[in-house]
């Protein structure tokens, strides 16, 4: 294997400061003269504010200020916004009641942001803010989707009846009906996709800063997408224009969906900067991530697979509630719609699917995209379907996926839920995994358990997604309110070192390392000379930031288009270099040569001629070496993969014991196979940790009970095994660089086959997570069932 | 307020501090040493590990004033004279690190790990992280670090 260029496990760039304590996240950048912000967080999960009583609060020690959601509302300041509006079935759009930068009359959640208090110290503030009366008027919550559905609920929202945000389908109904109604068998689930709290181990933080001299702001803060955070606080929150407003997100420690987000503490903080003239600094403390961040999953389905009596699937029928909360985010309609809905075709060839979707507002936070957003709740109805339906089948498990499967030479492959499939070999994947984890020898591992008292179990997972968030066309057509490109900018300097300018952000992805791998590639150029910039709205002219898996089939595409152009700008050089014709340059890797004559000039040389234009026929060439390319794609990506988990479980304590795990996928194009293996990991881990440990859990009064990491189930190293992984390696059709995105693909494909595991070895159907105690209830009722 | 003095990473430090101050606060407010990060408020997270008096500790679960007169290493002082630590070195060479946050928790953990022992199996290494939460890397090239770490030391 190389050690440089695409392909090669290049070591990390940004490495050596994270390892030494010199990276720069926002919390620890200290702005001369800033004071800091504390928020007052409504211990109630839906209360009217009859009233606020501040005096005592800014009376106290080194307050500087204390503000509630009238005075931000006198700025002309607004909340949060929800950026895609989704079409109901009856044709209207979703309902998106508005958002107050700060709760007014009432509140909705635990944790929401009642109040402000800015002051000398962050202990000034936090003493302050208990001083703050407010006058309550509580009443009863609802946290369950059916009780919110259900008459006489408490209303979230005066102009939300019901509190429906929306009812949804996707697929032909009549369809599917009809391939039911022929249908040999039908298996049915009721299945539960956990809520899960993200925690990025980084809490989420903010430094606000208004100059009046120019008038304009600058906010550093924990944002996966700066470029969109100014977009959306400038044009919506009244904190613009563009032109005056800069966003820093600096090093982010994990983001995972939690990220994307313009939250109201960050509006706040920026609006506070500037009303009271001094920086301000805000950052969370972990209860406050459990209480604000946007959660993820939450979803309650009933799904149904139509078979013959040979095991074809003839028909896919989904119904699911999903819970946005307390309010709507910016993906938070996407998310259980059009990311959800347009996989449920997952690897198999089903002829007819028809999905329907009630989203539904409940007194809890919000829920939003959350590492596969959509995807690993697809997934986990269709694989735990699957799987059941060749348990009651009698039918292996491997042998009714065969069956079934999407054929390689059937890509591309047009879906019944809307998307094209671009390429895959779904077989290979599965048959390879198999080998990995030795299927054959299974039943002997199974006996040797059983000799032991313990159960044993294996579960598999053949999941497909969606990801490289684009393109823009197929975004805006669905009800996305932006353009889903990404932006890159090569300079080269006169010297023949490199800056490149990415509207990507990298929050643990390494793209400081890949996008150097890809300039280097292409343009000849050793990897160290290239620096790689992101994250800063007043460095990097344009982004769309990183979620959705688009970084290198969309952010990466955009650095190779890039050096496609200095590439075509060198040549024009060169030709005036050689006294050529431009026609006749020839370039390669880094080298400009004419056929047939000895003249070469290597990329550094040109970068410099460039810069030194002596004698340049300037009517037709222009001086310098800078370059900016914007990509859309004509295709989101999709990766797939086979996933199989093998398990043991002391039936004594119900603890399950994670053997073996494989996870064999198709990302496209490895670009850096470290890196990708790396990115495969963290998924898996928290796919796994879903569907064993982490559950988020509210109490019927909509207190947090799972409100710290002492409560909610992180998973820790000895949580795990050392996990396999392989990659296929083949290109995707549709991007330069034939990459699939690979940042979510563990998270979504792992759940389903981490609890088919489980359920195969202790059978009985459980929800996730397969906690100890659920694991051994599960096997108690089915002993007492037994007798 | 009351002063408190220590030794960071061998040069004296010293400051006024609240009583109620921990030693993760001093370190990053008062000090600047910004490598030493906060992920939590109940002492879970171990993204704040330092070194007190050549023991691991969490940074979090003590007051500065407790430090008095105590040594102490932050990740700012693991690497020599711009040499990485063998630790460090092996996260960067198996990719144990993402997004960097737990990082120098992690790095002063496992460095805590192999003084104490010098050849720890991997259900040792994984037993011993049990304090410190990484959200990004599934541990698993952490544990490879960790053990390569452990050879190179060895040798």
């Amino acid at each position: 294997m190389p050690d440089t260029g695409l392909g090669a496990a290049v070591r990390r760039k940004e490495d050596n400061r994270f390892l030494t304590g010199k990276g720069r996240y926002t919390d620890d950048i200290n702005r001369p003269g800033q004071a800091y912000a504390y928020f007052l967080a409504s211990p109630h999960a839906r209360a009217r504010i009859k009233g606020i009583d501040t005096t005592a609060a800014k009376a106290a020690p080194g307050v500087i200020g204390v503000f509630t959601a009238a005075d931000v509302a006198a700025d002309g300041v607004g909340g949060p916004i929800c950026g895609w509006v989704v079409t109901q079935k009856n044709g209207e759009p979703h309902k998106s009641p508005a958002v107050s930068a700060l709760a007014s009359d009432r509140v909705n959640f635990v944790g929401e942001q009642v109040a402000v208090v800015v002051a000398e110290s962050l202990e000034q503030a936090k003493d302050a803010s208990e001083l703050i009366e407010v006058d309550y008027a509580p009443e009863p919550a609802v946290t369950r989707m059916t009780d919110a559905l259900a008459e006489g609920a408490p209303q979230l929202h005066d102009d939300v009846p019901g509190n429906l945000c929306f009812d949804w389908e996707i697929g032909d109904k009549a369809a599917t009906d009809a391939a039911f109604a022929k249908a040999d068998h039908v298996t049915t689930l009721d299945i539960v996709n956990n809520r899960l709290v993200p925690n990025a181990i980084e809490p989420r933080a903010a430094i606000g800063e208004y100059d009046s001299g120019t008038d304009s702001s600058t906010l550093f803060t924990t944002s996966q997408n700066p470029h969109v955070a100014r977009l959306v606080l400038a044009a919506f929150c009244g904190l613009g224009p563009e032109n005056k407003l800069r966003v820093v997100a600096p090093d982010v420690g994990g983001g995972f969906g939690s990220k994307i987000y313009v939250y109201r503490d960050e509006i706040v903080t920026l609006w506070a900067a500037k009303k009271l003239g001094r920086p301000v600094k805000w950052t969370a403390e972990r209860t406050a991530s459990f209480l604000t961040d946007a959660h993820g999953r939450d979803h309650e389905t009933r799904a149904e697979l139509a078979l013959d009596k040979d095991g074809n699937f003839l028909g896919l029928r989904v119904s699911t509630l999903a819970n946005v909360g307390a309010h709507n985010q910016i993906f938070s309609t996407a998310t259980p719609s059009y990311l959800y809905g347009c996989l449920l075709t997952g690897q198999y060839k089903t002829p007819a699917v028809y999905g329907e979707v009630k989203t539904v507002f409940t007194n809890t936070a919000p829920v939003d995209a959350y590492r596969g957003a959509g995807r690993p709740e697809a997934t986990f109805v269709v694989e735990r379907l699957v799987e059941k339906a060749a348990q009651e089948l009698g039918i292996d498990k491997t042998e009714l996926r065969r069956r079934n499967f999407i054929q390689p030479e059937q890509f591309p492959y047009q879906t019944p839920c809307l998307v094209q499939y671009d390429s895959g070999d779904f077989p290979l994947l599965l048959d390879r995994a198999l080998e990995l984890i030795d299927y054959k020898g299974f039943p002997e591992r199974k006996r040797a358990s059983e000799a032991q008292g313990k159960l044993r179990g294996i579960g598999l997972s053949c999941w497909i997604e969606a990801c490289g968030l684009a393109p823009s066309a197929v975004v805006g057509a669905l009800g996305g309110g932006v353009g889903q490109w990404e932006s890159a900018n090569i300079k080269f300097n006169p010297t023949g070192s490199v800056t490149v300018y990415t509207g990507s952000h990298a929050h643990g992805q390494g793209h400081e390392t890949v996008f150097a791998q890809i300039v280097s590639e292409h343009l000849g150029i050793p990897e160290d000379n290239v620096e790689v910039v992101h994250g800063d709205t007043g460095i990097v002219p344009f982004g769309m930031g990183t979620y959705g898996s688009r970084s290198g089939p969309v952010g990466g595409a955009a650095v190779y288009k890039a050096a496609e152009k200095i590439i075509e700008k060198g040549r024009k050089i060169a030709a005036h270099l050689f006294e050529a014709s431009v026609e006749d340059v020839e370039y390669d890797k880094g080298t400009y040569s004419v056929a047939g004559t000895d003249k070469t000039k290597t990329m550094a040389e040109i970068a410099f001629a460039a810069y030194v234009p002596h004698n340049y026929p300037l009517d037709e060439l222009e001086p310098g070496l800078d370059e900016t390319a914007f990509f859309d794609p004509m295709n989101f990506t999709f990766p797939s993969g086979g996933y199989v988990a093998e398990v043991e479980v002391d039936p004594e304590t119900g603890v399950v014991e994670i053997m073996d795990w494989v996870g064999v996928d198709d990302v496209g194009k490895v670009m850096n196979p470290m890196i990708v293996a790396g990115q495969l990991h963290g998924g898996f881990a928290q796919g796994i940790g879903q569907a064993l440990y982490e559950g988020c859990v509210y109490d019927d009064s909509g207190q947090l009970l799972t409100g710290s990491l002492m409560d909610y189930c992180m998973p820790r190293a000895d949580n795990f095994p050392a996990f396999k992984t392989e990659e296929t390696d083949q290109p995707c059709p549709h991007n330069p660089l034939g990459v699939k995105g690979c940042g979510e693909a563990g998270a979504i494909g792992s759940p389903a086959a981490m609890l088919n595991a489980v359920i195969d070895a202790i059978g009985v159907d459980i929800d996730m997570p397969a906690t100890p105690e659920k694991v051994w209830r599960a096997l108690q009722t089915r002993a007492q069932a037994a007798e | 307020m009351p002063s408190v003095s220590m030794i960071i990473n061998g040069e004296p430090a010293s400051g006024e501090v609240e009583g109620r101050t921990l030693l993760v606060d001093f370190i990053r407010q008062t000090m600047r040493l910004t490598g030493t990060h906060v992920g939590c408020d109940t002492s879970q997270c171990g993204a704040c590990v330092v070194h007190v008096n050549g023991s691991s500790i969490k940074a979090c679960t003590m007051l500065a004033l407790q430090a008095e007169g105590a040594e102490v290493t932050t990740i700012e002082g693991m690497a020599t004279n711009g040499d990485l630590h063998p630790i460090q070195a092996a996260f960067k060479e198996h990719h144990g690190l993402q997004c960097g946050f737990c990082t120098p928790g992690m790095v002063m953990s496992a460095a805590d790990l192999l003084q104490q022992n010098a050849d720890p199996s991997e259900t040792e290494i994984r037993e011993w992280l049990e304090g410190n939460i990484c959200r990004c890397t599934g541990y698993h090239n952490i544990v490879k670090a960790i053990q390569a770490a452990a050879q190179t030391m060895r040798s």
